[in-house]
């Protein structure tokens, strides 16, 4: 019945949104609201959205619109490129998520064994995540790029992997260090009583034990990858991605308003599969899970 | 492991042991000057109120904490050695289990560590389930059993490697009377069966008596002993034991070695 409730309550959310933005498109003013406007063109504030249909198209337009030709004549509908598109860049996403669980997993690994590291590292961790993407991603790029010339193949979905990895990596190496030392004192001892080595102990114990620490962990990382991979294709340019897609169509957004809320939603379902498929891999260790019900 | 070592050593010795913990306020001294030996196969409580380093004994025996001074020897060799050489088994007051193992897995988890074959392992774990009587329950998780299940699998995980001494803190303090009277018998069962020695700690006056060959009394501020009682009642404890003039006696003379003073009885009033 709770996973009945859950889908109940999961549908009355995106129909709130949608009421939300269909009630405000009816009654807010069809400019919007400017404060301090000296009368010319563009000056003032606007505190509230205009509401026209090339602002706000209805809901029911930006669905229609993804079964409408994407660009007139024999193209097909939008809907086709925009989940070629949402593929290419789960993919790359996918690739990034991984390398980001590996380095997460190492610098977390690290950071257990080593108080030291712990403390000499953690901080430039949380620090990494202040540098915006958008100023780090060339400079990924151009280094791919002068690898490539190097001799040694560097695709550009390679890049675009590598800088989303770097947005997900984080919350996996923060996961790992509290998962590792998630285990009860008492099991520390067992462990010890049964002499039982660094390894042995990692593996019977304190990688089992993270594992409820470790999947909100990878979640967050699969959404952060996501994010990563969306950003890094528009900053570096990437072709076949759901960001340039994204970007392309905005562009048009003043001819054909409803269109780039097509890639949009791509985008939204794309992080929903990529979450969904990390909850799948908590269903497979829901043993490791035992004890969280009760506790 | 050698039978040379084990008959002739005893399964614990203590010589002028003591354990002192550095704090912020200075060193606080848990332990001090304790002399004890328990012999192979003997069943030695640990008794006193909290803070007189009982608890701490059994984690020098076990080789959890290092001693700060004196000697300690488990059947003949230091502390360490024994811990390596899985001289002992050990169980707490929780039991300890890994949530996410079965009760089989969870009783063959140190013949796993100790690259124990597969099929040597099942057999000694279906040995353990049926000698502590849970047999039907190998395949359950420790959160689909009772508190008292949970102890007794534990207690079949201490006696996995079939050690020749086992070390209980307080195995029973969190289980309701009833579980805990009828776990009592079990373990005196237990102990007679693998003739292991039994380094018993808890708080209760009647838990050790029952339980003990000898009642270790101890006292805190510092933790020292300060008596240890013989209880002279053999191999075969049942429930008479706990009715009988004998047990009350021993009752009695604890509670008194405990409380430092003669208690004052009703009847003598």
């Amino acid at each position: 019945m709770r996973r009945g409730a859950a889908a109940l309550w999961g549908t009355l959310g995106v129909l709130a949104v949608i009421l939300l933005w269909e009630a405000y498109k009816f009654l807010g003013p069809a400019e919007g609201v400017v404060v301090g406007a000296d009368g010319s063109t563009g000056s003032g504030v606007m505190i509230l959205p205009r509401t026209n249909d090339r602002a706000m198209p209805h809901v029911w337009d930006m669905v229609a619109r993804l079964f409408q030709s994407t660009s007139g004549g024999d193209t097909p509908p939008l809907i086709v490129p925009v989940v070629t598109a949402a593929l290419t860049t789960l993919g790359i996403a996918a690739v990034g998520w991984l390398i980001g669980v590996l380095v997460g997993t190492l610098f977390g690994l690290m950071m257990q064994r080593w108080k030291l590291v712990e403390w000499g590292i953690l901080p430039w961790i949380v620090v990494s995540q202040t540098v915006p993407l958008i100023a780090f991603a060339p400079v990924v790029n151009s280094l791919g790029l002068q690898i490539d010339r190097g001799g040694f193949p560097w695709p550009q979905w390679l890049s675009v992997a590598v800088i989303s990895s770097y947005l997900a990596f984080f919350p996996v190496a923060v996961g790992v260090l509290r998962g590792l030392d998630a285990p009860d004192r008492i099991h520390e001892d067992l462990m010890r009583t049964y002499a039982a080595g660094y390894w042995q102990t990692l593996l019977h114990l304190r990688l089992p034990a993270a594992v409820p620490h470790l999947l909100p962990a990878l979640r967050l990382a699969a959404a952060n990858a996501v994010v990563g991979a969306v950003v890094a294709e528009v900053s570096i340019g990437m072709r076949g991605g759901i960001g340039r897609m994204l970007i392309q169509l905005a562009g048009q957004a003043s001819s054909d308003p409803a269109a780039p809320w097509g890639p949009t939603f791509g985008t939204i379902a794309l992080g929903l599969v990529a979450a969904g498929s990390v909850a799948l891999l908590g269903l497979a260790l829901k043993n490791y899970r035992r004890g969280e019900a009760t506790a | 492991m050698s039978p040379a070592t084990t008959t002739s050593a005893a399964a614990v010795r203590a010589t002028g042991v003591g354990k002192v913990f550095p704090t912020k306020a200075g060193e606080v001294v848990a332990l001090t000057g304790v002399e004890l030996e328990v012999r192979a196969g003997e069943f030695v409580s640990l008794i006193g109120p909290s803070g007189c380093g009982k608890s701490t004994l059994l984690r020098l025996i076990a080789d959890l904490d290092p001693a700060s001074s004196g000697e300690l020897s488990i059947f003949g060799k230091p502390a360490a050695q024994a811990r390596v050489d899985q001289d002992y088994g050990i169980a707490f007051q929780q039991a300890g289990l890994l949530p996410w193992r079965t009760v089989a897995s969870n009783i063959g988890l140190p013949l796993e560590l100790h690259k124990v074959g597969r099929a040597e392992r099942t057999a000694r774990v279906a040995e353990l389930a049926e000698l502590v009587g849970l047999t039907e329950f190998v395949d359950r998780y420790p959160d689909q059993l009772s508190g008292g299940m949970q102890q007794r699998v534990a207690i079949a995980r201490a006696l996995a490697s079939r050690p020749k001494l086992l070390l209980m803190d307080e195995p029973f303090g969190a289980l309701d009377e009833m579980t805990r009277e009828y776990l009592q018998s079990e373990l005196t069962r237990i102990a007679a069966e693998t003739e292991a020695a039994v380094v018993f700690v808890t708080h209760s006056i009647p838990e050790a008596v029952f339980l003990s060959d000898r009642v270790v009394v101890m006292s805190p501020r510092p933790g020292r002993i300060t008596d240890v009682i013989t209880t002279d009642f053999g191999h075969d404890r049942d429930d008479a034991l706990r009715e009988s003039p004998e047990y009350f006696e021993r009752v009695t003379a604890v509670r008194e070695a405990l409380h430092g003073v003669k208690v004052e009885r009703a009847n003598e009033r």
